[in-house]
């Protein structure tokens, strides 16, 4: 899983690709308490190459928003629709403000 | 009706996926419901190897697609410990970011995802999980 990290003024943007699963969740895990670990607390997850999310990787947007909230807040970008239902079905999609662009979701910090 | 074997491995799961799919979009099923179908079994293998056999190791995840006239059958059987879904409490669904509690959402995602999820477990046949995904919602029997 490659996982690419860009840090802007105001949050970090966040993106990697392909299928997140229990095989490769906790590298995301990693990649995302690093991030956190470093008081960056404002973080944009681009997902616009994502084209699937186990459980095993919304548990780990779950701790990341925990880590996160109140102070800054994880937001997620360009969902595919059939993670973004399966999201919504489960009731977890209100743990998250999501947006169309990335333009958009770096403006929202 | 074909039947594929994998190991025991979390690594699998995408080729456990990408077995699947093939199944699923001969069977006519719409792109949201291939994606159904692609986490109810993923969710189902994932439980198997870390709840069922509880690590990565050599046995089987057998799956078999059945394509039917009214959409796919996926059955997967494993001979790990037996396991009741069923006893599994729901997940506590639109509480507080605070709340929420990391468990029984992979058997919940299934049975929200499928039309059908049945489970048996035998000694001689270990666990076999059904699930049926159809293309269209089945009309009540007048």
């Amino acid at each position: 899983m490659e996982i690419q990290t860009t840090q802007l003024k105001r949050c970090t943007v966040i993106k990697t690709s392909g299928r997140i699963d229990g095989s490769n969740a906790p590298q995301l895990s990693e990649a995302l308490k690093a991030i956190t670990a470093k008081g960056m607390k404002n973080i944009v997850f681009d997902m616009s190459g994502v084209v699937f999310v186990a459980s095993a990787g919304w548990w780990v947007l779950i701790d990341t928003q925990k880590t996160c909230k109140p102070s800054g807040e994880l937001v997620l970008v360009n969902i595919e629709k059939g993670i973004k239902d399966s999201l919504n079905l489960v009731g977890m999609g209100s743990y998250f403000n999501t947006f169309d662009d990335l333009t958009t979701a770096v403006g929202n910090f | 009706m074909p039947t594929k074997r994998f190991t025991c491995s979390l690594n699998n799961l995408e080729k456990i996926s990408d077995y699947v799919t093939g199944f699923a979009k001969q069977a006519g099923l719409n792109e949201t419901q291939v994606y159904a179908v692609q986490l109810a079994v993923d969710e189902a293998s994932t439980n198997i190897i870390e709840h069922g056999y509880g690590q990565e190791c050599p046995n089987r995840i057998d799956i078999t697609c059945d394509v039917q006239e009214d959409g796919l059958k996926v059955v997967i059987y494993d001979d790990a410990a037996p396991f009741d879904p069923e006893t599994v409490p729901k997940p506590e669904i639109n509480v507080s970011l605070d709340e929420i509690k990391p468990r029984g959402l992979g058997i919940f995602l299934m049975r929200q995802m499928m039309d059908e999820v049945n489970y048996q477990s035998s000694l001689d046949t270990g666990n076999t999980l059904t699930m049926v995904k159809h293309r269209e919602k089945r009309k009540t029997k007048q």
